[in-house]
């Protein structure tokens, strides 16, 4: 896992009592393993989530019980529910206040795609369109078995984040935006309907 | 030799400064040499659920809340001392009778004089 020493050589430490770690090792444990979500619900998602919190599931197990009220101490932004267009700007502006590093799981089918209500006008088709998404959750309502799943996947991921170096983290890229333009009520949709930074929807090839 | 006393108050003073003051320590150094600071207008804003903060936060109360309030307070004390009274009702003495009623006559009393001084109606 660590640059710079040998896999090998740091079993055989180990072995025989001497623990030599990394500094970005380091790090990202300590940061996996205390995830902050922001509490933050928006639908029926957030019923699971509250039983992923609760004490069958135990998110605690992850280090992620601590839900905050306010996004200035969360870490990760689990959007849980359906996203209306007139929430969106308000879940953008949130995640826009919360420091870096910042995470975001879609969970469920709305969050990912408008869902079962896809079709509405009144339903924003992603929540992706606004926001970087880290892990997706398909389900209406995903399991809490899935939502921890997520959160496992999270923590891989922050696991393999690197600190230095070209290929490092987003976050400690300084030309890398740490906020997003928060999007405005327009006469018939929210204006811009998606931020072209950020959403690039998949492209169907025909064949 | 014992030390002195005070030491202990000392060195705990020391740990309780150096507390807080480490992780802060560290988390300046780790912002210094890792992560670069990205401030912004967004970012910065006032938290309000995630909506716009509309006004001043600084704003000022009006006074007749306070009155209310402190009214509130005085019968919501007496509902507390009531209900031990009710339970212990059958059982009571003489005396500890009088001294209840007593107790309500002086809050009554307060309200009777608050009354009298207009607290109770709404000044716009």
């Amino acid at each position: 896992m660590s640059e710079g020493i040998d896999e090998g050589l740091r079993r055989e430490l180990q072995r025989q009592g001497v623990w030599v770690t990394s500094m970005q090792e380091l790090y990202n444990w300590g940061r996996k393993n205390s995830i902050w979500p922001l509490q933050f619900g928006l639908a029926c998602c957030a019923i699971e989530m509250i039983a992923t919190a609760a004490s069958r599931y135990d998110i605690a197990r992850f280090g992620g019980e601590i839900f905050r009220p306010s996004p200035r101490q969360a870490d990760l932004m689990i959007v849980a529910g359906t996203v209306t267009k007139k929430m969106a700007p308000q879940i953008v502006r949130l995640y826009n206040q919360m420091p870096d590093p910042k995470y975001v799981i879609s969970m469920g089918a709305c969050a990912i795609s408008g869902g079962p209500f896809k079709q509405g006008y009144n339903v924003l088709k992603g929540i992706d369109r606004y926001i970087p998404v880290d892990v997706y959750i398909p389900g209406c309502p995903p399991r809490p078995e899935a939502l921890l799943h997520a959160f496992m996947e999270l923590q891989r991921k922050i696991d393999s984040q690197k600190l230095s170096g070209a290929d490092k983290a987003e976050f400690l890229k300084p030309e890398q935006p740490s906020e997003f333009p928060v999007p405005a009520f327009g006469e018939h949709d929210l204006q811009p309907p998606a931020n072209p930074d950020v959403y690039h929807p998949p492209k169907l090839e025909r064949v | 030799m014992t030390p002195n006393p005070y030491l202990f108050i000392v060195i705990f003073a020391g740990v309780a400064l150096a507390f807080p003051l480490l992780p802060l320590g560290l988390a300046w150094l780790w912002r210094r040499f890792f992560q670069p600071p990205k401030p912004g207008v967004g970012k910065n804003a006032i938290y309000e659920c995630g909506v716009e903060s509309i006004g001043e936060a600084q704003i000022q109360f009006r006074s007749q809340y306070y009155l209310y309030a402190i009214i509130f307070l005085i019968f919501d004390v007496e509902a507390i001392f009531l209900v031990p009274f009710a339970v212990a009702f059958t059982s009571l003495p003489v005396g500890a009778f009088i001294a209840i009623l007593v107790f309500l006559l002086l809050l009554i009393e307060g309200l009777i004089w608050a009354w009298g001084k207009g607290c109770l109606n709404w000044a716009k």
